[in-house]
């Protein structure tokens, strides 16, 4: 039975979360309008409910570039995508607790900077704990990334989606991709709603991504996963940056409203089909702990809600992102493993310029979809 | 020391159903544990049966006093009771040993203990409709259902000119109550529009063969008689700067406006939804009552194996149903933990089935007559829709012509529905205007995906929740 054709684009994007959402905006700001394909509305999951954080601070070396060229985007993002997406720039610093802790973080640094990195530094424990007061004295120093920050995950997807189409871009929501395969010159999108057709194809479907790369014959060892969140009603403000763990988990920060967020990376039990997750409240204990040990004040504060997104992690925890490697026309941009928001700028203009060029200047070789597999 | 407890049945709420239900479980030799948010049985129409200090009978009238025949069979049925006990999650696929049943996390006087069911019944009750017109937010106004609370527990009523206003048969009830406590009411403002009862009339055979009549015209003379009564009130808006000073209305096609120092709202009851959702029961939309209400089945059971609901918050129908309901969720909960057959079920159930169908009867009548005008459903302007966030009825709609297309994605533009209320003042508001915005019918806008914790709870708290090897192995796990 043939199926109903409904559209045709010169790129049909899949998935507009963050990824899909920034893609179809460079594309767009070059001229070409996309086409992008949403299964239920753009940032319903990990794009549009992750902890916002805006970091270069302990990245991945092979994320380092990325991260650094992503950060250039955010410093104007407001010149992007006409809305300043909520972001603050404070800082991230990541804490020692233990001696260990400062072993590890120094490591880092002396790693960082064989590779000629500068952009992370030491903060000793007497400027840490003037810059978060609240913090507890035990605590043996940081590194920082001054011009780290943090923005709105919602507010920033709906503003690139928002920005994307105004330049031409389109979006359908509520559409599920079912089938990917070649059709002559054109890719065949076909849906629950009927056919699209594209010469080239962006995959960016998130913790549903390895479905469309296995119909194309590469196959990845993708886990959903479903990092949890806590957010406590509004307190008076007590902090700037964003603090991270060191030895443990723990991403905390305060927002402008006052309310205070809660990840780190503790993982929901997650159901990708049913697109249902159930928070694991013995591991938010763990995180409550945590913070309860490094800001004893945080003991009184309330907790309002607690929420999880689906997203894709990868065995080594860093991103699939760049062309096919079995045919033309296609490129993948998945996998974030939990810290996928911040390169969100970038990563729409690597896609971009691998679509249009057929090369980008940013080193994404690390990023190969067969990595895993062997070549 | 954590103290992490195990039983067959946990019953969640002590208003009617869930003591019925609690005591007839207990009586099928179930071990059956309740706990409630109250600091005495009773939920909220029966609240502070056993420890009111309003001896006088006569003020809050027999049908309140038929609670006590609840408490006294649950009392010594065997069933364990937690009183101010407030849950704030379930958990299946996260809990420690998932095929023991629910894990269950709630706080005692700010102390957080986990309990493991192999079955549960939600007993939740109902909640008063949320009630938007501008200015419901004054100190000065409150809902009838709050002031019943003061009255009961506390034998406390409003000192000041009052002027109750709405719809619903809890309205005219606080009325009476009030006027047996010697209470002032200086108006009562209706709001359903003329020729309501004309709409009701199809359905009162039923009502007149109920027992509602009799008691229902006594107590509506008794009001009539000591209380203006202003029918058809439009245009209802609370008046005032830094607290209440007065009400405007329209009626009889003129504004007027009257001074007061309370105002009590109520316009009808509706589930209370939040833990059923949160733990994954379907839904529907009950057209007849303007609410949402979970899909169960003739015993209560729901959408979600080992879950079973009754009373209000498996769908109003009244106290007096709520404890048939609770019976008879209690015998499907016997029969699934194996402790009755089909059969013995099926035998038990028949006396509460029957009391049930006299129950119910002339509910109709009453959800005709008593439906909450669809002005006062769907605000307008600058009143406020979300009361934690400060959202208006206007931002609600003008999200709506951007391209909010549902209640979730509201939350992330407008903040609407994620304050400590978690919804409860906002969501049916936030639906309906969606729905009016898209042109849609509510039941395809959606509700609210609603999460744990239920109901807010300190950091502290949840801190002290007892590790377990795997919650440790999560840290480890993340850090490889």
């Amino acid at each position: 039975m043939a199926a109903r054709r409904v559209d045709s684009a010169p790129v049909v994007i899949i998935g507009a979360g963050l990824h899909g959402c920034s893609a179809a905006l460079q594309l767009a700001r070059r001229g070409v309008p996309a086409l992008v394909l949403e299964k239920n509305y753009a940032g319903r999951h990990a794009s549009g409910v992750n902890a916002g954080g805006v970091r270069t601070l302990g990245r991945d070396l092979a994320e380092v570039p990325l991260a650094l060229a992503s950060r250039e985007l955010w410093h104007r993002i407001g010149d992007l995508v006409d809305d300043d997406c909520g972001y603050e720039q404070h800082g991230q610093v990541r804490v020692a607790e233990t001696g260990a802790d400062v072993a590890v973080l120094r490591a880092r640094l002396d790693l960082l900077a064989a590779h000629g990195h500068t952009h992370e530094e030491w903060i000793d424990a007497g400027e840490l704990r003037s810059l978060v007061p609240r913090l507890v004295p035990s605590v043996q120093g940081g590194v920082i990334v001054k011009d780290d920050g943090a923005a709105d995950p919602y507010r920033t997807t709906s503003a690139f989606r928002r920005k994307a189409a105004a330049l031409g871009a389109r979006f359908v929501e509520g559409v599920r991709v079912r089938r990917v395969k070649r059709d002559g010159r054109q890719w065949l999108v076909r849906t629950d709603q009927g056919d699209y057709t594209a010469p080239q194809l962006i995959n960016c479907a998130g913790a549903w991504a390895d479905r469309i790369a296995a119909q194309l014959g590469e196959p990845v060892p993708l886990q959903a996963i479903s990092p949890m969140m806590l957010v406590t009603l509004a307190m008076p403000h007590f902090l700037d940056p964003v603090v991270l763990g060191t030895g443990r988990p723990l991403s905390f920060k305060q927002r402008a409203n006052g309310t205070v967020l809660i990840g780190g990376g503790r993982r929901a039990w997650v159901d990708r089909d049913a697109e249902s997750t159930e928070l694991d409240f013995r591991a938010l204990a763990e995180g409550a702990r945590m913070v309860c040990e490094l800001f004893p004040h945080m003991r009184a504060a309330v907790v309002n809600r607690g929420w999880a997104g689906i997203e894709a992690a990868m065995p080594d925890e860093i991103p699939v992102i760049g062309p096919s490697r079995r045919h033309d026309g296609i490129y993948h941009a998945f996998g974030f493993s939990a810290h996928g928001f911040q390169l969100g700028p970038v990563v729409g203009s690597i896609l971009a310029d691998l679509a249009l060029q057929g090369s980008t200047s940013m080193p994404i070789e690390p990023f190969r979809i067969d990595r895993f597999t062997g070549r | 020391m954590m103290d992490t407890t195990k039983c067959e049945l946990l019953v969640i709420g002590a208003g009617p159903a869930g003591l019925a239900a609690a005591a007839a479980a207990a009586q099928a030799g179930l071990d059956v544990m309740l706990l409630d948010e109250q600091a005495a049985p009773g939920g909220q129409i029966y609240r502070a049966v056993t420890t009111t200090p309003v001896t006088d009978r006569r003020v809050l009238g027999d049908d309140y006093w038929h609670g006590a025949t609840l408490v006294q069979p649950f009392l010594q049925s065997g069933a364990r009771y937690q009183p101010q006990a407030t849950v704030w999650a379930v958990s299946r696929m996260t809990a420690a040993a998932p095929d023991d049943g629910f894990e269950v996390a709630y706080s005692v006087a700010g102390e957080a203990r986990m309990l493991v069911a192999r079955h549960l019944l939600l007993a939740t009750g109902a909640q008063e409709r949320p009630f938007p017109i501008p200015g419901w937010t004054l100190p000065g106004v409150m809902t009838a259902g709050a002031a019943q609370i003061l009255l009961k527990s506390g034998g406390l009523v409003s000192s000041g000119r009052t002027v109750l206003a709405g719809c619903g048969p809890l309205l005219y009830l606080l009325a009476w109550q009030y006027l047996n406590a010697g209470a002032r009411i200086d108006a009562l403002l209706e709001t359903a529009p003329a020729g309501q009862w004309l709409r009701a009339l199809p359905h009162a055979p039923g009502f007149l063969a109920s027992g509602y009549l009799g008691k229902g015209l006594k107590l509506l003379r008794k009001v009539r008689a000591a209380v203006p009564v202003t029918r058809a009130v439009a245009d209802l808006r609370a008046l005032g700067g830094e607290r209440l000073e007065g009400v405007r209305y329209t009626a009889g096609g003129k504004a007027r406006e009257l001074p007061t120092d309370y105002l009590l709202l109520h316009q009808g009851v509706v589930p209370n939804v939040n833990l059923a959702r949160a733990i994954g029961v379907e839904h529907a939309w009950n057209d007849a009552l303007d609410c949402w209400e979970p899909v169960t089945d003739a015993w209560g059971g729901t959408s979600v194996a080992g879950v079973g609901m009754a009373g209000d918050g498996a769908g109003i129908a009244g106290a007096l149903a709520a404890e048939h309901r609770g019976r008879l969720a209690a015998l499907q909960a016997a029969h699934l933990l194996g402790r009755l057959s089909a059969g013995q079920r099926d035998r038990a159930a028949a006396g509460p089935r029957a009391a049930l169908a006299r129950a119910v009867r002339g509910r109709a009548f009453f959800d005709a007559l008593y439906r909450a005008p669809r002005a006062y459903l769907r605000p307008v302007g600058d009143t406020i829709v979300c009361r934690c966030e400060e959202v208006t009825a206007d931002q609600v709609r003008q999200t709506v012509k951007l391209g909010c297309t549902g209640p979730n994605q509201m939350k992330s533009f407008l903040r609407c529905g994620m304050g400590p209320c978690q919804g409860r003042f906002c969501g049916l508001t936030v639906s309906e205007l969606i729905a009016e915005e898209q042109g849609m019918h509510p039941k395809d806008v959606g509700y609210y995906r609603l999460r744990f914790p239920t109901k807010p709870l300190t950091l502290g708290e949840l801190a002290a929740l007892p590790q377990t090897d795997a919650s440790r192995q999560a840290v480890v796990r993340l850090k490889k």
